[in-house]
C-alpha cells in the first residue's frame, strides 16, 4: 500500500524541508521589534508576573511556553494594551512606549488573536471584521480584502453567516483574518492550532512562514512542543511567572523544552495497549439526526460500537457533525427510532441524559462554559450537577454537602486543578484548569460508558499527559470510551480503533495500530474505508 | 367615514408617546442596559415639558425640557450602574418611583391648568386628499418626528458604524472591551439617549395628547413601552407596528367602553398587557429569532478591570 501514498508523503516532505529552511539563527544587534524589561504584575493573591524581560526581532516567530498559570495570556495581555503592568517597560522600534489601550497597540502594529475569541455572537463574519478594524477602514473594499486573504492563506469563511452557527474551528479563522487585515509588525497568536486539523495546521504553518518570510513578528502561544520545535525560532519559557529560559529552538529537543516548560522530567507515557475488548458497551446502528436548523449537520446512518475496555477515536475537522455526534450520544438530542442507539443492549434513543447517566454513561462536551460547566457557579456544585445520581449526592431530595465536596476535593487534587479552592466559579478558572476539572469530574464517577470531545483542547503537555492516562486507566478497568477529537496525535496515543467523520457520516473503525495520520487524513476528508483511499490516490 | 378618521387620528396620538419612550429604550437594551426607569422619566418629561410651556409660553423650549428632563433624570441611572455597578433592575424600578414623586412635587401648581396643544403643521397641498390628507399631514411635529426617528434609528443601527458598535456592545462587553471600545462611555450615551427619548415621550403627553398636568398622567405608558421592545424583538420598525397596534388596542378599548359593550371596562383595559404577554409567548418560541436580535449582554454589569 506504500507507493499508493506516495502523493501524501511528498507534502510531507516538503512541510519538513521549509520548517528547517526557517529555523535559522536570527543575529540582529540590537534592532529589536519589542523589548519587554521587567514586567511586573499581580493580581489579588497571585503574582502573575515577575520581572519578565523578552525580546522579538523583525520577522522572528518566537515562542513562549509555559504551563497553564504560568502567566503567558497576563504578560500577552499587557503587550496588547488590555492590562497595565505594575512595573517594567516596553521598548517598540527602540523606543519607550506605554501602551495604554487595545487599540493603541493596534496603531503600533500589534495584532492579537485571542484564545477565547473576542467575537459577537449575534452579528455576521463581515460585521465582526469590520467591528476590529479602524473607523476609517474603507468597508466597500474589505469584502474583497477578507475573501483574497481567506483563499491565500487556506482560510475558507462565509462572510454572511452569523457567529453562533459557527464551530470553534470556524471562528478562529475569523480572528486570524481580522488580524491580517491590518497589516500588522507584530502578530500575537495565543494557541491557535488547537481546533485545527493536522492540514489546517500545515496551511497556518505556511501562511506564518511565508508571513515571517515577509518581516512580520510572530509571538507564538503554545504547549504543543513538537509545533514550536517545527514553526519558531527562539522561545521564552515562563514559569510560575517567571522566565526560567531564552532558548534558540534549534539547539533544543521536544522533551528538554518540556523539562524547562514544567520544571521536572516529563514521565514517558505509558500507554500500551490492553488486552482484548469485552462485551459491547454502546452499539451505535443507523442513527439519523436531522439539522434542527440550516447551519446545523445532520447525521446520516452513523453506525458503530465501543465495547468494555476500549477506546474509539473520532477523528474529524470542525464543524462536520462532531457537535452533533455529541449531542445525539449524551441525550440532549433524543431520535424517533429508540433501537439506533442501545447502551448494553437497552435501547436508549428516546431517553434524556439524565436517563443514561443512569445507565452509566457519562458525557464531555467540547464548550466548557455554559456547556460543560456553568460560569457562574462553584466547583462544588458543577461537580454535584453531574454526579449527583450516580454518585448519590442527595437524601430525600436534599443535598449532601459534605459528600459533594469531598467529591470536588478529590476531583482537584487527582487532576491538579489550580483554583483559589472548591468555592471558586467556574467562570474564574483558567480555560486549561476548567477543562481538567471538568473531566476530572467525570472520569471520577467511574463511568461504564464516557463520550468525551476535544478532552484536552488548550490544556498544557502535563495535563494532556494526565487526562490521557486517565482515560487510558479507565479503559483499563473495563469502561467503554469513546473520544471525539480534531487532535490527530492525541487520537492515535490513546485510541484502540479510529474512524473519522465527516459532513455528518461516519466512516468504518480501524485499528489504531494500522491506519497511519496520512489515512485518516482522507477519510475526515470524506473517504469512507481504507480501499476508497487507495482508490482515490490512484485516480490522482 | 365621520367616525372613522378621528378614531384613527386618536390612534396615531395614543402612539406616538409609547413610539419615542419604545425607541429610546430599545437603542439602551442593544447597549445592553435594562432601563427599567422609563415611566419615571416620561412623567418628569410631562411635567417639565408643561412647566416651561406654562411659563415661557415656547413650545418649541417646552419640547427641548421634556427632552432634557428624561435625559437629566437618566444620567443619575447612568452614573449609578455604569458608575457603581449598581442592580440595573433595582435602580431602575427607584428611578420609576423617583420619577413619579419628583414629578408631583414639581407640579403641585400646574394641576387644572389647560393649554392649547402643540399647534398643528399641516401640509398644503397633501392636506387636500381626501381621506389620507386629514389623516396624514395634519400633525404636530413630534408625530411627524417619531416617524423620522424610526427611520433613522433603523439606518443607525443596521447601516452605520456606531450603530454596529452599539449592537457589538449589547452583544458581548467583554468582547468588545477586549477589541477596544469604550463599553461604558457607549452605555452611557445610549442612557441618555433612552431617557431623552423617555422625556420626549412625556412632553408629548402633557402637551399634545392630552394638554395640561395632572399626577401620574402616564398611566403605565412608561411599562408599556418596556413591552414593546421585546415585542418587537429590538427591532425599530417593529417597534412602530406595535406601537401603532397598541395605540389602537387602547384607543379601541375606550370606543368599546363607550358603545356600551357589554365587557367589563377593566377586561378592556387588560387587553393591551394581554397582548403583551400573548406575543412575548410567541416570539420566544423562535430561538434564533431571539439569538439573532437580543442583546446577549442586557442587563449585566461590565466591570472594566477584569
Amino acid at each position: 500500500m506504500s507507493p499508493d501514498f506516495s502523493l501524501n508523503s511528498v507534502n510531507s516532505d516538503l512541510l519538513v524541508s521549509f520548517t528547517i529552511d526557517h529555523r535559522r539563527l536570527i543575529t540582529l544587534q540590537g534592532e529589536f521589534l519589542i523589548q519587554l524589561d521587567g514586567m511586573t504584575k499581580s493580581f489579588p493573591g497571585v503574582l502573575a508576573n515577575d520581572r519578565v524581560n523578552l525580546t522579538i526581532a523583525p520577522g522572528e516567530i518566537h515562542a513562549l511556553l509555559g504551563e497553564n498559570g504560568a502567566g503567558k495570556s497576563t504578560l500577552v495581555k499587557m503587550i496588547y494594551g488590555i492590562l497595565r503592568p505594575d512595573q517594567g517597560q516596553i521598548k517598540w522600534k527602540g523606543n519607550t512606549v506605554e501602551i495604554t489601550s487595545p487599540a493603541f497597540a493596534r496603531n503600533l502594529g500589534i495584532a492579537m488573536v485571542f484564545q477565547h475569541f473576542s467575537l459577537f455572537d449575534s452579528l455576521t463574519v463581515f460585521e465582526n471584521i469590520v467591528l476590529g478594524m479602524d473607523a476609517s477602514t474603507d468597508t466597500s473594499k474589505l469584502r474583497s480584502e477578507i475573501e483574497d486573504i481567506s483563499t491565500r492563506y487556506g482560510l475558507p469563511l462565509d462572510a454572511n453567516r452569523h457567529v453562533y452557527t459557527l464551530s470553534v474551528g470556524e471562528r478562529q479563522r475569523i480572528e486570524i483574518i481580522r488580524c491580517l487585515l491590518q497589516h500588522p509588525s507584530l502578530l500575537v497568536m495565543d494557541e491557535p492550532t488547537s481546533v485545527l486539523t493536522p492540514q489546517e495546521v500545515e496551511k497556518l504553518f505556511e501562511t506564518l512562514n511565508r508571513l515571517a518570510d515577509e518581516g512580520l513578528s510572530i509571538l507564538y502561544i503554545s504547549h504543543k512542543l513538537d509545533e514550536i520545535k517545527a514553526l519558531c525560532h527562539h522561545a521564552t519559557i515562563l514559569r510560575g511567572g517567571k522566565v526560567v529560559d531564552s532558548v534558540q529552538v534549534e539547539t533544543e529537543t521536544p522533551s528538554s523544552l518540556a523539562a524547562k516548560m514544567m520544571g521536572e522530567s516529563l514521565a514517558t507515557s505509558n500507554l500500551e495497549q490492553q488486552g482484548e475488548p469485552g462485551e459491547i458497551r454502546l452499539q451505535v446502528s443507523g442513527l439519523n439526526v436531522l439539522a434542527v436548523d440550516e447551519f446545523s449537520i445532520p447525521l446520516k446512518n452513523i453506525t458503530f460500537e465501543v465495547r468494555s475496555g476500549e477506546i474509539l477515536g473520532v477523528a474529524g475537522v470542525a464543524g462536520n457533525g462532531q457537535d452533533e455526534l455529541l449531542k445525539a450520544l449524551s441525550g440532549e438530542t433524543l431520535t424517533a427510532d429508540s433501537s439506533a442507539l442501545q447502551i448494553d443492549g437497552k435501547p436508549c434513543g428516546g431517553k434524556g441524559p439524565n436517563a443514561r447517566r443512569m445507565l452509566g454513561m457519562s458525557t464531555i462536551p467540547e464548550e466548557r462554559l455554559g456547556h460543560g460547566a456553568v460560569p457562574g457557579m462553584s466547583l462544588v456544585d458543577n461537580g454535584l450537577l453531574t454526579a449527583f445520581q450516580r454518585l448519590e449526592f442527595l437524601t430525600g431530595g436534599f443535598i449532601v454537602r459534605g459528600a459533594s465536596e469531598l467529591f470536588a476535593q478529590e476531583v482537584v487534587r487527582r487532576f491538579n486543578v489550580k483554583s483559589h479552592g472548591i468555592e471558586a466559579v467556574a467562570s474564574s478558572l483558567s480555560g486549561g484548569n476548567l477543562q481538567k476539572f471538568i473531566v476530572g469530574r467525570e472520569i471520577c464517577q467511574k463511568p461504564e460508558l464516557l463520550v468525551v470531545s476535544q478532552p484536552t483542547w488548550g490544556v498544557d503537555a502535563g495535563a494532556a499527559q494526565t487526562i490521557h492516562e486517565a482515560l487510558r486507566q479507565l479503559a483499563s478497568e473495563g469502561t467503554a470510551v469513546v473520544v471525539i477529537s480534531q487532535d490527530l496525535d492525541e487520537l492515535m496515543k490513546i485510541s484502540d480503533r479510529i474512524s473519522a467523520i465527516c459532513a455528518g457520516e461516519l466512516s468504518q473503525t480501524y485499528p489504531a495500530a494500522g491506519v497511519t495520520i496520512e489515512q485518516i487524513g482522507l477519510m475526515m476528508a470524506g473517504a469512507h474505508s481504507v480501499d476508497e483511499i487507495t482508490e482515490k490516490v490512484d485516480a490522482i | 367615514m365621520d367616525i372613522l378618521i378621528p378614531t384613527l387620528l386618536t390612534i396615531i396620538t395614543a402612539a406616538t408617546p409609547l413610539l419615542y419612550a419604545a425607541i429610546g429604550e430599545m437603542i439602551t437594551e442593544k447597549a445592553g442596559v435594562l432601563n427599567l426607569g422609563v415611566e419615571g422619566m416620561m412623567l418628569l418629561g410631562a411635567v417639565c415639558g408643561f412647566a416651561t410651556v406654562h411659563f415661557t409660553g415656547s413650545a418649541t423650549l417646552a419640547i427641548l425640557a421634556g427632552f432634557l428632563a428624561g435625559a437629566g433624570l437618566s444620567i443619575i441611572f447612568a452614573v449609578l450602574v455604569l458608575g457603581f455597578q449598581s442592580s440595573q433592575v433595582a435602580t431602575g424600578l427607584a428611578l420609576t418611583i423617583f420619577g413619579i414623586g419628583l414629578s408631583a412635587l414639581l407640579g403641585q401648581n400646574l394641576v387644572g391648568i389647560a393649554y392649547d396643544g402643540l399647534p398643528k403643521l399641516t401640509i398644503p397641498l397633501l392636506y387636500d386628499i381626501p381621506v389620507l390628507g386629514p389623516l396624514l399631514f395634519s400633525h404636530d411635529i413630534l408625530v411627524y418626528g417619531s416617524i423620522l426617528l424610526v427611520a433613522t434609528v433603523a439606518w443607525f443601527l443596521n447601516h452605520t458604524r456606531p450603530g454596529l458598535i452599539l449592537r457589538a456592545v449589547g452583544n458581548s462587553h467583554d468582547a468588545a472591551h477586549a477589541i477596544g471600545y469604550h463599553v461604558l462611555r457607549i452605555r452611557f450615551f445610549a442612557i441618555l439617549f433612552g431617557g431623552g427619548m423617555a422625556g420626549l415621550a412625556g412632553a408629548y403627553l402633557s402637551l399634545a395628547y392630552s394638554p395640561l398636568w395632572i399626577e401620574n398622567m402616564s398611566a403605565g405608558r412608561g411599562w408599556i413601552a418596556l413591552a414593546l421592545v421585546v415585542f418587537a424583538t429590538w427591532r425599530p420598525w417593529r417597534v412602530l407596528i406595535g406601537a401603532y397596534l397598541f395605540g389602537g388596542i387602547s384607543i379601541l378599548q375606550l370606543h368599546a367602553q363607550a358603545l356600551g359593550i357589554g365587557v367589563p371596562s377593566q377586561v378592556m383595559s387588560m387587553l393591551p398587557y394581554i397582548a403583551t404577554i400573548a406575543v412575548l409567548v410567541m416570539i420566544s418560541r423562535d430561538r434564533n429569532k431571539i439569538r439573532l436580535n437580543a442583546p446577549a449582554c442586557i442587563g449585566k454589569p461590565f466591570h472594566p478591570t477584569s
